[in-house]
């Protein structure tokens, strides 16, 4: 175990990939000659040659498009969007054609494409630049989504994504790059897509979450703690396929829940995690599940709105108190 | 202005021929020696059996659907046969072809058995997507055939993959992807257009130009009239193909292909066509956007009596053997509409099969709450 920063995480799943399988190669904006908006390919283009890290123009939906194409006849793309934000414009391909190739065409064709990129809101960056995409991605059965909090995650399961047949997509906590953590060295250090990890084990409510959403849980727990709280933290890292068993059983240990999501909660992750713990586990409960997500509004731009905009770890604390009937 | 005049006019601009600032492509006719030179006599004789049985197959599939067999969108290609028959013939086998939603041809132009394009279109198991494509969705990894995509222009990115994965992995192969003029005005057009020529990958994109967007004539909808002339921008070559002569669609898909294969990259190539059916089986021929009397206009024009004539002119094709070869193509035809009918259905357990290709993942990846 070494401690490394996420983002140097996710450079040694790149790499590790790209050393393992020849097909791999990465394609996006500046991810050869500058190393990366976010410097996440650092040094992987004088690894690897101008064939396997590719800079691509300014063309979201082309390059998006190119990936599926060579994930449908063989090779494995890692498509990296400078930001989930500009992935919108690629939408009609990951969509329409990632996620319903092997659908249509009667399964003929495998996709082993990965898009990935970061997502969720910075500091500051406006309306454009700020949202959590990965509840729309993941409204599209055909395709799978992960969102990794943490270094180990992030390689684990981008390491999985890359060798996972099926179009994936990897939504990074662009706020999480210089998070260090411990990660694994080995080279075959894979986290399986569809299994979520307890953050912080508890018995008197359960928080669950994903992305960077999980460090907001665990410092709500954290406060609950003094209080005399125990909340367990449950991180389901990956979004489709969804962990189920994990969630009925940390609802059967706590019996109260709050839901936990960057992104807004109209359709969001937390309302179809809600559902499916009333029509499955609803008899467990012993309060109303209760959500926090980021304000149905557009980001602004000024400081202290886009505080009040976030979900934030006082929130949280506030939904457990009232699931605690406090 | 009242609204009757501002139809009436709009209606008279649609039918107008192109306007003067589109100059038609250079063209000195030709001799039938020049046209004829290079070809063998039994791939002509091939060719003309391929466009027949383009033709028929898609009356028999007009038929079905008029009796209710084929369900959903169906657009047929009867007047553009030349154009996918001509070009495919130039590729090799282990070339890829791909294209948008009116693509029964393509499908059976790169060798799909004409059952299993009806059967597809029959929405049977034995189709070609196992019934779940349809007219739109046809696939046969088999034959390199890539669909059969409803997304106009959504094909080409996907065709600029496809020429990467050739580059990258270094294969003497090239893939033509084909589009209708309407898509040259989406984005995926010159997205694809400006990396397929800056990374000079074998990609041949034709476009089919058979003049409407569904009921948009293509002047109404391009500021330049000339697809071909859009090349430029991107610094590669082009060609205009005569969409009514199965020949001439074959030299330039082939200067195309010889083009790629040597390393020097894409080709746009414009194909002036024409549909003589609707844009699909439920927009009639000829109404708001053309007369009857265009349409028929244009029949002067079939690719199809146009190739027949050259090949009994030149006695490679007498006119008896087109005969048999026209009932050739409606027994073929006739035979698959027949296997389509007795395919079965997909077995409703189909529903969740080939989603995803690694199913065997922890966790759940279906959320209906039914009973699997």
């Amino acid at each position: 175990m070494a401690v490394v920063t996420y983002r140097e995480a996710l450079n040694q799943a790149l790499d590790e990939e790209m050393k393992r399988d020849p097909d791999v190669f990465l394609m996006g904006e500046e991810v050869g000659v500058y190393n990366g908006a976010y410097k996440v390919s650092k040094g992987l283009l004088d690894k690897y040659g101008e064939m396997r890290v590719v800079d691509t123009p300014i063309t979201e939906l082309g390059f998006a498009g190119l990936g599926v194409g060579a994930a449908m006849t063989g090779i494995r793309p890692v498509i990296e969007f400078m930001t989930w934000n500009f992935a919108i414009l690629a939408f009609d391909q990951i969509f329409n054609s990632a996620a319903k190739m092997r659908s249509m065409s009667g399964g003929q064709f495998k996709m082993p494409v990965t898009f990935r990129g970061p997502t969720g809101a910075a500091l500051q960056l406006a309306a454009q630049h700020s949202q959590s995409l990965e509840s729309q991605v993941a409204h599209y059965p055909g395709i799978k989504v992960v969102v990794p909090g943490t270094p180990a995650d992030a390689k684990g399961l981008l390491k999985a994504a890359i060798r996972d047949d099926d179009p994936v997509a990897v939504f990074e906590g662009e706020m999480l790059y210089n998070l260090k953590g411990e990660v694994p060295d080995d080279d075959d250090f894979v986290i399986p897509l569809g299994v979520a990890e307890v953050k912080r084990e508890g018995s008197d409510v359960s928080i669950i979450t994903h992305g960077k959403m999980i460090h907001v849980a665990l410092q709500a727990a954290a406060a609950l703690e003094k209080d005399g709280v125990n909340a367990e933290v449950l991180d389901l890292r990956s979004i489709r396929p969804l962990d189920v068993d994990a969630i009925l059983a940390t609802v059967a240990k706590t019996n109260r829940v709050v839901l936990v999501e960057e992104g807004w909660p109209y359709g969001g992750i937390t309302a179809t995690v809600a559902a499916l713990i009333q029509e499955e586990a609803f008899d467990m409960l012993d309060a109303p599940v209760l959500r926090v997500t980021q304000a149905d509004v557009p980001m602004p731009y000024a400081k202290q709105l886009e505080k009040v905009v976030k979900p934030s770890a006082e929130l949280v604390v506030e939904k457990v108190n009232r699931v605690l009937y406090r | 202005m009242d609204t009757m005049t501002e139809t009436k006019t709009r209606k008279a601009e649609s039918r107008a021929a192109p306007p003067e600032t589109a100059p038609a492509p250079e063209r000195t006719p030709k001799s039938d020696e020049e046209r004829l030179e290079g070809f063998e006599r039994e791939q002509l004789r091939q060719m003309m059996h391929d466009m027949l049985l383009a033709r028929r197959f898609e009356e028999k599939a007009a038929e079905a659907y008029a009796l209710g067999k084929i369900g959903g969108f169906c657009h047929l290609y009867i007047g553009q046969e030349a154009v996918a028959v001509g070009a495919i013939h130039a590729l090799r086998k282990d070339d890829y072809v791909m294209t948008a939603y009116r693509e029964h041809v393509h499908a059976l132009q790169t060798g799909i058995e004409a059952g299993a394009v009806m059967a597809e279109l029959y929405g049977r198991a034995d189709g070609c997507s196992g019934g779940k494509g349809g007219s739109m969705h046809m696939f046969n990894a088999e034959t390199n055939y890539l669909g059969g995509h409803g997304i106009v222009g959504g094909q080409i990115p996907l065709a600029l993959g496809v020429a990467w994965k050739i580059k990258y992995r270094e294969e003497d192969r090239v893939i033509q992807v084909y589009c209708g003029e309407a898509a040259v005005n989406q984005g995926a057009f010159h997205e694809s257009l400006n990396m397929a020529a800056l990374w000079k990958l074998p990609m041949i994109l034709i476009v089919e130009n058979n003049r409407f967007g569904m009921g948009t004539a293509w002047e109404r909808a391009a500021s330049l009239y000339d697809i071909w002339q859009k090349a430029s921008a991107y610094a590669m070559p082009s060609a205009v193909g005569d969409g009514m002569d199965v020949l001439d669609m074959y030299r330039v898909a082939k200067e195309a292909a010889d083009r790629a294969r040597a390393g020097e990259g894409p080709t746009l190539i414009e194909a002036r066509t024409y549909r003589y059916v609707g844009h699909s089986m439920s927009d009639p021929v000829s109404g708001v956007y053309r007369t009857k009397e265009d349409v028929e206009k244009e029949k002067a024009n079939d690719p199809i009596t146009i190739f027949a004539e050259l090949l009994a002119r030149n006695d490679i094709l007498s006119q008896q053997e087109l005969q048999e070869m026209d009932a050739e193509a409606k027994r073929i035809s006739e035979e698959a509409a027949e296997f389509a009918d007795k395919s079965p259905e997909p077995p409703v357990d189909e529903v969740y099969k080939d989603i995803y290709a690694t199913e065997d993942v922890a966790g759940r990846l279906y959320f209906d709450m039914r009973e699997r």
